[in-house]
């Protein structure tokens, strides 16, 4: 009898992969122990301390941050929401519609954002912007981001959505629902763990946000991210480190809760 | 029975019907509105005149292009030739995109393939420690980066301190420094569809099948990779495209020797180069580039579905 | 329903993003050059809600008024050749000098300058000098010539950062060939392009909000760099030496110029007169390390700024200004630094 291939186990592959993950996590870490530094001297060690956290929040920089951090808030949560109820109604047209004229190309229009290299969705935003004389401050920046959280929101509302038969739509009708109701009463509730994956991928993608933003942004705005950047041009600053160390937990927060709801979402799925 | 009826997950009904306009008008008003007009009017503006030391005049003209294809001397005034410095941007960035695609590859792929193989209950794990870093803020990341290699940080500061270099290694401002703070930004784009196509990988055909081959590498080459291949070539596409147009990477780790198209076009509009038709030409250059390349993409994707 | 709240929301936040309501200032400024206690004493005081967008470069001001930042900010601060360029393009308002009550502060040498005569548009802000600095503990021997820049010694290639600016930077390597600024010859245009493309290959990076963390953290060796911001660099740990070279350097002024359509143009002149109060001008030296052109600071001035060497030059140093080119002339230069960055 032939020897049994295990093609679970090559040779070298856990290695690689422990290579990927130190890659991966090195940088975070190590930004994350320096900013626990005592010195000011970034590189020479100078004792554990928590002064440069307490910098962050009460340092002379600390109001612009603060500022960009609220104004970061504050715009991925209202793009978060908006892009997810955009995707939402076009997940239901795309998945619920039945043929439509133009399926193809709404397809197409949701995906683009994902598909224009960043740069030039910021170029494109910042001369469109100008040429329509439309230069106020964080309305610039929430219109270009409800833009491209679209896509993001779409992804797992529309897998989600997908994945629920509509029998129980068709069943709520037979009883002489109509299609709002049905929507509202029976997909909606179902549909639960996609919306909030999508708003959270939104509100992340959001959050992140770089190029794009310092691009629109009006005088005087500044997100966390480009306040962060233009601090960093002058010099990587131990609170700097602080700051990313903060966002580094904050991710993880995210990563877990996003896990649970998808883990809620599968059981739901198997319950049903 | 009510019509259109066949329930199985994922196929389309018809209970909207009729409604799809109402639905999809939102979508269409934002993104048709805020992104299609946009790089229409950007197109536009790359046709436009510069305005001396800023802004642009409503004239109609090639120059844009022109400066981008052709040298025509220091002061336009000798005939032209071939200008391959933009050329040369355009192609030291794909070159660079190249390398990190194939770098996030060769460690993507492996790491993908080993979480996909792994026990239900520790996948789940890998898969968390996998993901964490993605969730990051890019920025961070790439300054964590830069932190990391630059000569007076902590890498080098431990070779020197273990003897293994007599000097710092000058890791910062190079183009290896650029095509590592790629392969850093975007190898979770990598590694995850490889790890969505694995994990639907059906091993007991091909472990029938991989009986008969000499060693397991061969296995891989021959039976895994076609099937996976589909995984493999769009998390190349999800590497490649951002990587082509990149800003951060470039301009934090790189320096003024690794000028990249993401830095060229931001030095046009942000900068002080202040040439906003010329940066609107280099735009849509890198525009129709990732379009042609994702044209190529949905094509084959429509062969392979057809056979 | 849910189109309406969206259209309803959105006009909203244009509403309050269009109207820009009493009691605030927005600036537009150089990185790092006012430090932010001034500013909060100054919000404190009158009353005001300030906002500042930072510009790295001179011409990066220009460009980002020119793209429709006018009428955004109400003040910015120019050097003394881009004074001269923004009146010209009719993007700075005038006021009186009754309107600012310590108009009477400012130095005498300061009062009647080429680029405002009269001091109609501008207050002085800070005077200083551009050079280049030099790590000591990589090179040692003498940093009298530009030529450390331009063309340098073995030690030093591949370890230079230049300022990020067509004005200083092209103005330095004239003054290192000993042509005129503002030339209209070609050959000698010609020369300037190939001085600084033969130097490019030897140059790391081009940066100017760099310019103080590439001397301290060492990735560069020499930098490219002003007075006050090497000062600082100094302050910071970094053992460097301001040049002077014998060719020449560059000395600019920096002044707060009153925007056109300046939102709060009552705050912008608080603002103005109260950077002319003594002590806060002192402020400003003391934090970025240059001269003030206000008089009677000397008291309040920290004794390691009111005696660095940068800012106490050397007797017989040739220090120029930097000149506004007519612009067919200065097409020619803007056609040599876009050579330089490609």
């Amino acid at each position: 009898m032939a020897a049994k291939t295990d093609l679970r186990r090559f040779p070298g592959f856990l290695t690689l992969t422990i290579i990927c993950l130190v890659v991966l996590y090195a940088p975070l870490i190590v930004v994350a122990v320096y900013s626990f530094n005592a010195s000011t001297s970034i590189t020479k060690w100078g004792g554990i301390s928590l002064a440069w956290y307490i910098d962050v929040f009460t340092g002379p920089e600390a109001p612009k941050f603060q500022q960009a951090a609220i104004n970061s808030m504050v715009i991925a949560v209202t793009a978060a929401i908006a892009a997810t109820i955009i995707a939402t109604l076009a997940a239901v047209a795309m998945t619920r519609a039945g043929r439509f004229r133009g399926k193809t190309l709404s397809f197409a229009l949701i995906s683009l954002p994902l598909m224009v290299p960043e740069v030039v969705t910021a170029v494109a935003s910042l001369v469109f912007f100008t040429a329509i004389g439309f230069t106020s401050g964080l309305t610039t920046i929430l219109i270009a981001h409800i833009v491209f959280c679209i896509p993001f929101a779409y992804l797992p509302i529309s897998a989600r959505m997908q994945s629920i038969p509509d029998m129980y739509e068709q069943a709520a009708m037979d009883l002489y629902a109509t299609p709002r109701e049905a929507f509202k009463l029976v997909l909606l509730p179902l549909m639960t763990p996609g919306i909030l994956s999508g708003f959270l991928l939104a509100f992340i993608i959001s959050l992140d946000d770089f190029l794009i933003t310092n691009f629109v942004k009006g005088a005087g705005v500044e997100t966390l991210p480009t306040a962060i950047f233009g601090s960093v041009k002058q010099g990587i600053k131990p609170n700097i480190m602080a700051i990313s160390t903060l966002m580094l937990i904050v991710s993880v927060i995210f990563v877990s809760l996003s896990w649970l709801i998808g883990r809620t979402g599968q059981n739901k799925n198997q319950e049903t | 029975m009510a019509a259109g009826a066949t329930t199985s997950g994922g196929t389309v009904s018809n209970i909207y019907k009729g409604n799809s306009a109402k639905l999809m008008l939102p979508a269409w008003a934002m993104v048709g509105f805020f992104l299609l007009a946009p790089v229409m009017m950007m197109v536009v503006y790359s046709f436009l005149t510069k305005e001396f030391r800023g802004g642009v005049i409503w004239d109609f003209t090639l120059a844009a292009y022109d400066q981008f294809f052709f040298d025509r001397g220091l002061f336009g005034d000798e005939p032209p030739s071939i200008e391959w410095t933009y050329i040369g941007i355009f192609w030291r960035s794909i070159w660079q995109a190249g390398v990190a695609t194939i770098a996030c590859l060769l460690i993507g792929f492996p790491t993908a393939w080993f979480i996909a193989t792994r026990r239900p209950s520790t996948r789940s794990a890998w898969l968390f420690m996998i993901t964490i870093p993605y969730w990051v803020n890019l920025l961070i990341r790439t300054v964590s980066m830069k932190f990391l290699i630059r000569d007076t940080g902590p890498l080098n500061e431990f070779l020197l301190w273990t003897g293994t270099v007599s000097e710092p290694l000058g890791l910062i401002n190079t183009n290896f420094a650029v095509q590592l703070g790629l392969f850093y930004s975007y190898l979770p784009f990598m590694v995850l569809p490889i790890y969505a196509a694995v994990e639907r990988y059906d091993f007991s055909l091909s472990e029938a099948a991989a009986d008969l081959y000499s060693s397991i590498w061969t296995t891989l080459w021959l039976v895994i990779l076609p099937v996976v291949k589909p995984g493999i070539v769009a998390g190349c596409i999800l590497v490649f495209v951002p990587s082509l147009g990149a800003f951060l990477a470039p301009d934090l780790l790189g320096g003024a020797k690794t000028f990249m198209i993401g830095s060229l076009i931001e030095e046009q509009f942000k900068g002080s180069a202040g040439n906003w038709p010329f940066g609107a030409a280099a735009s849509t250059i890198l525009l129709s580039i990732v379009m042609a390349v994702l044209l190529i993409y949905a094509r084959n994707q429509n062969k392979g579905s057809e056979r | 329903m849910k189109k309406l709240l969206m259209t309803a929301s959105l006009a909203f936040f244009a509403f309050t993003g269009a109207a820009q309501a009493e009691g605030k200032l927005s600036i537009y400024h150089w990185f790092e050059y006012i430090p932010q206690e001034l500013l909060d004493k100054f919000a404190k005081e009158y009353d005001v809600e300030v906002t500042m967008d930072t510009y790295d470069s001179n011409e990066s001001l220009l460009a980002s008024l020119k793209a429709g930042k006018l009428g955004a900010y109400d003040v910015a601060v120019p050097g003394d050749y881009m004074v001269k360029i923004l009146n010209n393009e009719g993007m700075l308002d005038t006021f009186d000098p009754s309107e600012l009550s310590n108009f009477g502060n400012i130095e005498e040498q300061w009062v009647d300058v080429s680029f405002d005569p009269g001091r109609k548009s501008s207050i002085p802000y800070q005077w200083g000098s551009t050079s280049f600095s030099v790590n000591r503990d990589v090179f040692a021997g003498p940093i009298d010539s530009l030529a450390i820049v331009f063309d340098p010694p073995e030690e030093l290639q591949g370890k230079i950062n230049v300022l990020d600016t067509l004005g200083e930077t092209l103005t330095l390597a004239s003054l290192y060939l000993g042509i005129p600024q503002c030339t209209p010859d070609k050959s000698q245009l010609k020369e300037l392009n190939a001085l600084v493309q033969g130097a490019k290959q030897h140059w790391a990076s081009f940066g100017s909000d760099i310019a103080k963390d590439v001397l301290v953290s060492g990735d560069a060796a020499v930098g490219m760099i002003w007075s006050g911001f090497s000062a600082k660099a100094r302050s910071e740990g970094a053992n460097i030496e301001y040049a002077f070279p014998k060719e020449g350097y560059i000395v600019w002024m920096d002044n707060v110029v009153l925007l056109k359509d300046a939102p709060n143009r009552e705050n912008a002149l608080k603002f103005m007169n109260f950077l002319l109060e003594p002590e806060n001008a002192a402020a400003v030296t003391n934090y970025a390390q240059y001269s003030a052109g206000v008089k009677g600071v000397a008291p309040f001035l920290e004794p390691a700024v009111a005696n660095s060497p940068e800012s106490n030059p050397p007797a017989g140093q040739k220090g120029v200004f930097v000149e506004a080119c007519p612009q067919e002339v200065q097409v020619l230069y803007d056609a040599i630094w876009t050579n330089l960055k490609k």
